[in-house]
């Protein structure tokens, strides 16, 4: 990554535009992979109905509680920019 | 939307193949998916590199954003803990250690089979999962209702990585710093975190 940003830094006078099409690419790359994994893996797949609902209930309620905790931080934060808008 | 749509199709071709053995089992466990991600590092890495304004805009920004991973730390440990009322089964200190995967399904999952044993080693491991692909399903809509901050909250561990490429799509191109920086930060605290909860 560190070198990716060092190689950017270099080539930025050249406009380069098919990155964001690969970085695309590669994210559908990395989720079929992680799909692969979880297909082929018996314990997962054979408990999914069960233990699967339960791990769901556990993330709503972490994103939930995380999500809120990033609304009231953003609002905070915007509440003091408006302020120093204003003076 | 029709981003997401395609990203998850890619998932479940994926599962499916690796359900009906389409594929040999050990290129899964190659070190493709290492490369990948190695590159998809490099070319997000670029990105920020060629673009002069990222840099700038870093310098813009609140500095009360670097509270943004004990935020989410704390939020994910709110939720899960109010969570564990709801699953009568399962201790708090079970659940709070699941939350503290904060998407980091591989790591913590480990750890978690090595402490409470594989039943909520595999819950740790879906429930982390599912944290990322609800980040990358659900980031407009946590933008929209949750503001900019919101899918970086959701994704968590994951901020510096997977979910990087969504959060600069729906957030914006200047929220790409913070992310890293809160990825990096969630990251650090989950070793720790998921020992602390399965060892009380």
């Amino acid at each position: 990554m560190l070198s990716g940003i060092l190689f950017g830094y270099l080539f930025k006078k050249k406009k380069i535009t098919w990155i964001s099409r690969v970085i695309t690419l590669l994210i559908w790359v990395l989720l079929f992979l992680l799909g692969i994994d979880v297909g082929s893996n018996q314990a997962i797949m054979s408990g999914l109905h069960t233990i699967g609902l339960e791990a769901l209930v556990i993330t709503v309620g972490a994103v939930l509680g995380s999500v809120v905790g990033a609304r009231l931080l953003w609002k905070w934060i915007n509440k003091d920019l408006k302020e120093e808008a204003r003076q | 939307m029709k981003g997401s749509l395609v990203i998850v199709s890619f998932f479940i071709l994926g599962a499916l193949a690796g359900l009906f053995n389409l594929i040999p089992c050990d290129f899964t466990h190659g070190r493709w998916s290492y490369y990948a991600l190695a590159a998809l590092m490099f070319f997000v890495g670029f990105s920020i590199g060629n673009d002069s304004k990222t840099l700038k805009n870093f310098r813009s920004l609140n500095p009360r954003i670097v509270l943004l991973p004990l935020v989410t730390v704390l939020g994910t440990l709110a939720g899960s803990a109010l969570v564990s009322l709801l699953l009568s089964h399962r201790t708090l200190t079970d659940c709070l250690a699941v939350g503290s995967g904060f998407g980091y399904y591989s790591l913590s999952s480990i750890f978690i089979t090595e402490y409470k044993g594989a039943e909520l080693g595999t819950i740790a491991l879906l429930s982390n999962i599912a944290r990322e692909i609800i980040t990358l399903l659900f980031a407009p809509l946590l933008v929209k209702y949750f503001g900019r901050l919101a899918p970086i909250s959701a994704g968590g561990a994951t901020t510096m990585d997977t979910t990087l490429p969504i959060i600069a799509r729906f957030s914006g191109q200047n929220f790409v710093i913070v992310s890293i920086f809160h990825g990096f930060v969630v990251d650090l605290s989950v070793p720790f975190l998921v020992v602390l909860f399965c060892s009380i």
